[in-house]
């Protein structure tokens, strides 16, 4: 046997396990969950695949810090990190540096508290099947791969793991109608999308002649004063980076690719949707950075960054007013979420700008993204809640009077909702601040109405979370738009959410959100070393 | 050496217990404990409460006792790191110019949470009504730019669901109004913030602060960045203030609240608005401020003129007494850009004094809709045959509005126009008109409400309570003593505010405070403004006498005229 080995030349690359445990946990994690239930039927019983999840997610987030804590005792870091400590992976595929952990952290907690929130939908629901935390996993897994990815090809190969798992997941709600239509929706946009990204994939690569993140990066470098290089045609890469953007714009749902949002979020199923504002977007802006901070950061960020500008506007201004007139929860949820979008774009053009001075950029959005999962989380965990077996209770009439059945959902909600507004002592506060402060970092004129815009779309959508604040604790007696309330349909209403059911757990996941929301509030230094390192480990 | 002593020993006193940060915790913590209180135990709620707020007022009280009268700088300092990256601080700090609006929270709210009873849900009010406390006071104290921003927003919150939970009519409407109007006012005061902080901290080469005096001290923008940036912070100060054209969420917030909610905003809420121009818009802009100090002249000037004459029209009491709200803040705003000592000094000293007796006109119409159970000054009428006592109480809270002098609206609203004189000649002239317009507004509501025959249910209307009149007391007592002895208040003001006006000289081109009242020997103007005030608090009770003839003439006019009518 040995000496067969020694004959074979190993041509396969060296892989570091170690370094890929949290994509590993997760993707193994998924098929093991649908393998043990396929086999073995004792794994079918109740809470069990949830907590399969959950500790699979544990067990993700438990190696972050061992990775960590090995990423810094590298001796020798990568030369291309620009001395930050990070490690190339299976040829140069896959880079692990603090940011993939961040990004990784994130997931794994979207992962955890979305599988928890699951399992009481899923009861309620009465669905018991293991497929729909074996496709999180994979999702999951995935936007890993995505954050991570070096090599443009596995850039898509995880947008896409990432995307179909949530496709299906959009779908599975099978007795309800609207949950097929969002599926499909979902999946013919989103194939579109990608076929754009990949279109300008392959238009990077033609002028590049390099897929791989530093390889286009150092082909950019030689740019002469005309903004032309004698090795890269301008144009070309111009096109295949707009068409990325467009890729990547449709995952994060920016201004103009935001609207299929609303009507996907209305139709999936809640906690999925969760997912969606949670793990996704983390997903999808992380790889975002990395593909246009690493990769197109240099010569050319000049030029997207104006692009980014006009999105980040644009999607705050559509995401803050379009919410207003909407009268399903979800739908003006999927705009707050097209809004909080906007914003992290802010934060993204500030990082692509040319500020030597500090990375705050990168930090906002990261930050952002940190507070927003916990605030969109635990928001869809009560929409979950509330919107009750069919999962079709979602008019903002719903939440009448929920303050004095709910007492304690109705408090964590109001924390959570007015941490998207940003109200002080959020996290959501903190989060819009650094962004607005990334943005007049940059000190020009049209960073500086970019933050007024946002500001001022800020203030818009604050409406919108205190319409159902409203609903929940002042608008017992009238509504404030309709003099007709009707007493009968008063009664009903009330007697419905008297009704509710609340599962401890999905309650759990609410809490924990809130006070989440609340802690990064009041002390917004929590974390911030391992923010601050993850935002240096893109260098441009 | 002795007084050097005694100094330490205060010194030691302020460090040995940090007294600004209980200022805000004690009241967050009694909103804590309300929660905590079974649900049927309501009275008790009002008790942990009550027992809160007086013991933070008292701790303002202490603090004022404590306050080195000599020293202009900030004193109590706390300076605690909160978000290193972004060089955030937890800076507390008091100086003559935040200390009395801070004893001004602390003894209105307990008082406001006396006055009014809540009608259900007295656990949330209460705790609500405890949060907006240590809201206040954290934004009377702050001095880390960021900091001020937090409290400045998150005193909305509590308001809103005061009003909004425990208002009267239309009180979702106003409340969201109210919500939304200060928040699309002070967004743009964010980017104002982070632009300051970064320019200053790029320009000077120092580290990213917030420090409000850092950044006062640096003085780094330019002409166009300056006034730029202050013009963001001048939005949001201007619809808290409220400004005209920006005060028409005012008049619904106010009349819709409930008694307690509309005592504390008149109180309290609207200075932060007047105490953030003071504070950070002279202050960190002098030259921005010295520049476009006309607009703010002007708009105060209209805001007092049209606010009086709409107070005048009014037909509900509670929103006349908002609109007299608006009037007022006109003057104070007209003092702040006077920019010299006497003008500012004078809005400091009128904020107070618009906090205590707009406080009590409330808290009085509140008790007359409680009794009558309307507002309306056509349903009511002669409640003075049947409560003289509070009719008694209603004259002097009313005086005191007018700015009779001996009362404490004629001290302030004097100073800002012997401040204004010197600084903006014919804008103090056409604000004078608001002093006689306020007179005839007030004075013809009291005539209409309290005169005459009582008919209808007017005639049983119950007299003041003793334990109203206990709640009344000290507000009573404060209009009449800042009125006949402003002296303890006035040095303690103006050292902070000379500190101000002196930055404001070095910072801007050309401006040199002009005034006669400049007697270098001493080492302080208060003496010398407590005597040019006591003078001519003699002269204009001489030409009082003219005044109140003038006053009878019209009321007896208006009698006449409301006697053709009902014949």
């Amino acid at each position: 046997m040995m000496s067969l080995f020694a004959q074979v030349p190993v041509s396969t690359p060296e892989i570091q396990w170690f370094y890929l445990a949290p994509i590993l946990i997760l993707a193994l994690g998924g098929v093991l969950l649908i393998t043990l239930t396929s086999v073995a039927p004792v794994m079918r019983g109740r809470h069990i695949s949830a907590l399969f999840t959950v500790a699979t997610g544990v067990l993700a987030l438990a190696f972050l810090p061992f990775i960590a804590a090995r990423l810094d005792g590298l001796v020798d870091p990568v030369a291309g990190q620009g001395g930050r400590p990070a490690v190339d992976l299976v040829s140069s595929a896959l880079v692990v540096d603090h940011f993939t952990l961040w990004v990784s952290g994130l997931i794994s907690v979207a992962v955890i508290l979305v599988a928890v929130m699951l399992d009481g939908y899923l009861e309620r629901e009465g669905f018991e099947s293991p497929e729909w935390y074996a496709l999180l996993l994979i999702s999951a897994s995935g936007g890993v791969i995505l954050a991570s990815a070096e090599d443009l090809i596995v850039t898509f190969l995880g947008l896409e793991i990432l995307s179909i798992a949530v496709y299906v997941l959009a779908a599975l709600h099978l007795r309800r109608s609207e949950s097929q239509e969002a599926g499909f929706k979902y999946f013919i946009l989103g194939a579109l999308s990608s076929a754009i990204f990949l279109y300008g994939i392959a238009m990077v690569y033609g002028a590049t002649g390099s897929t791989t993140l530093t390889g286009v990066a150092g082909s950019m470098t030689g740019r002469n004063a005309a903004g032309l290089s004698p090795a890269v045609d301008s144009s070309l890469v111009m096109v295949g980076i707009a068409l990325m953007l467009i890729g990547f714009g449709f995952k994060v749902s920016a201004f103009p690719l935001h609207i299929w949002t609303p009507d996907v979020y209305q139709g999936s199923p809640t906690p999925i949707v969760g997912f969606m504002t949670s793990a996704v977007k983390v997903a999808a802006f992380g790889g975002m950075m990395r593909v246009f901070l690493v990769g197109f950061g240099g010569t050319f960020a000049s030029d997207w960054r104006v692009l980014v500008l006009f999105m980040a506007g644009f999607t705050i201004l559509f995401g803050s007013f379009l919410a207003i007139v909407q009268t399903n929860i979800k739908r003006t949820m999927a705009f707050s979420s097209i809004a909080h979008a906007g914003f992290m774009l802010v934060g993204l053009y500030a990082a692509a700008s040319p500020v030597a001075i500090g990375d705050t950029g990168k930090r906002a959005v990261l930050f952002y993204l940190l507070a927003y999962t916990f605030m969109s989380i635990g928001t869809f965990a009560v929409i979950s809640i509330v919107g009750k077996k069919g999962d079709g209770n979602h008019s903002i009439e719903a939440y009448r009077g929920l303050a004095k059945r709910e007492p304690l959902l109705a408090m964590a909600f109001t924390v959570l909702l007015f941490g998207q507004v940003g109200a002080p002592f959020t996290a959501g506060f903190f989060a819009k601040f650094r962004v607005i402060a990334a943005a007049a970092q940059v000190e020009r004129t049209e960073a500086y109405i970019l933050a007024g815009v946002a500001m001022l779309g800020a203030a818009v959508g604050a409406y919108l979370y205190l319409r159902v604040v409203v609903a929940m604790f002042l608008d017992v007696q009238e509504s404030p738009s309709t003099e007709m309330a009707d007493s009968a349909d008063e009664t009903l209403a009330l007697v419905e959410v008297r009704a509710l059911e609340v599962p401890p757990a999905t309650l759990a996941v609410v809490l924990l959100a809130a006070v989440v929301t609340l802690v990064l509030g009041i002390f917004p230094d929590i974390g911030s070393g391992a923010l601050a390192e993850a935002a240096l480990a893109l260098v441009r | 050496m002795i007084p050097a002593l005694a100094q330490s020993s205060v010194l030691a006193a302020q460090t040995a217990f940090p007294i600004l940060p209980a200022l805000i915790i004690t009241p967050l913590l009694s909103a804590v404990a309300i929660l905590l209180v079974p649900s049927h135990r309501q009275s008790e709620v009002r008790l942990v409460a009550l027992a809160g707020s007086t013991i933070t007022g008292a701790m303002a009280v202490w603090m004022m006792a404590a306050f080195d009268k000599t020293e202009a700088g900030f004193q109590f300092v706390v300076n605690e790191p909160w978000l290193t990256s972004m060089g955030l601080n937890w800076h507390f700090a008091v100086d003559g110019i935040s200390l009395f609006m801070i004893v001004l929270t602390g003894i209105l709210f307990p008082i406001a949470i006396l006055a009014a009873v809540p009608q259900h849900d007295s656990k949330a009010y209460h705790a609500w009504i405890m949060v907006l406390m240590a809201g206040s006071m954290g934004v009377f104290m702050a001095l880390d730019l960021l900091l001020f921003f937090v409290f400045f927003e998150v005193v909305l919150i509590p308001m809103y669901f005061l009003i909004g939970g425990w208002g009267h009519g239309r009180r979702i409407y106003a409340a969201l109004k109210f919500f939304i109007y200060t928040m699309a006012g002070s967004a743009l005061m964010l980017v104002g913030i982070v632009s300051l902080a970064f320019l200053t901290a790029s320009r000077t080469g120092n580290a990213l602060t917030f420090d409000v005096t850092q950044l006062a001290e640096a003085q780094a923008l330019g002409t166009t960045a300056q006034r730029l940036i202050f013009l963001t912070f001048a939005l949001a100060f201007a619809v808290k203030v409220p400004i005209f054209p920006l005060h028409t969420w005012l008049p619904d917030a106010h009349t819709e609240a409930p008694t307690a909610g509309s005592v504390i905003l008149a109180g309290v809420m609207l200075k932060l608005g007047t105490y953030g121009y003071i504070r950070f818009g002279v202050y960190l802009f002098p030259q921005a401020a010295y520049d476009l100090a006309w607009i703010f002249l002007t708009l105060g000037v209209v805001g007092i003129l049209y606010a009086a004459v709409v107070a005048t029209m009014q037909k509900d009491l509670k929103r006349l007494v908002a609109y007299s709200s608006v009037a007022h803040l006109g003057f104070i705003v007209l003092g702040i850009f006077t920019l010299n000592t006497q003008g500012l000094t004078g809005s400091v000293f009128q904020m107070v004094a618009h906090g205590v007796s707009t406080g009590a006109l409330f808290i009085m119409v509140g008790w007359v809709y409680e009794r009558r159970h309307t507002r309306q000054i056509a349903e009511l009428g002669g409640l003075q045959k049947p409560a003289p006592i509070f009719a008694a109480a209603f004259t002097l809270v009313m005086l005191s509005s007018i700015g009779l002098p001996g009362l404490n609206g004629f001290t302030g609203e004097f100073l800002i126009l012997l401040g204004g004189f010197q600084a903006a000649r014919w804008w103090t002239v056409f604000a004078v008109l608001g002093v006689i317009l306020a007179a005839l507004y007030l004075l013809w509501a009291y005539q209409r409400v309290f005169h005459g025959t009582p008919t209808g249910d007017n005639i049983d209307m119950p007299e003041l309570k003793a334990s109203e009149g206990l709640v009344l007391l000290p507000l009573l007592v404060l209009i009449v003593f800042m009125g006949v002895y402003p002296k303890p208040m006035l040095e303690r003001i103006e050292p902070s505010i000379e500190r101000l006006v002196a930055h404001v000289e070095a910072n801007v081109d050309g401006f040199i405070e002009p005034g006669p009242v400049q007697v270098p020997e001493r080492p302080s103007d208060a003496v010398t403004l407590t005597e040019a005030l006591e003078e001519a608090e003699k002269k204009a009770a001489r030409e009082e006498g003219e005044v109140e003839d003038s006053v009878d003439e019209e009321g007896r006019e208006a009698s006449l005229a409301e006697g053709e009518t009902t014949k």
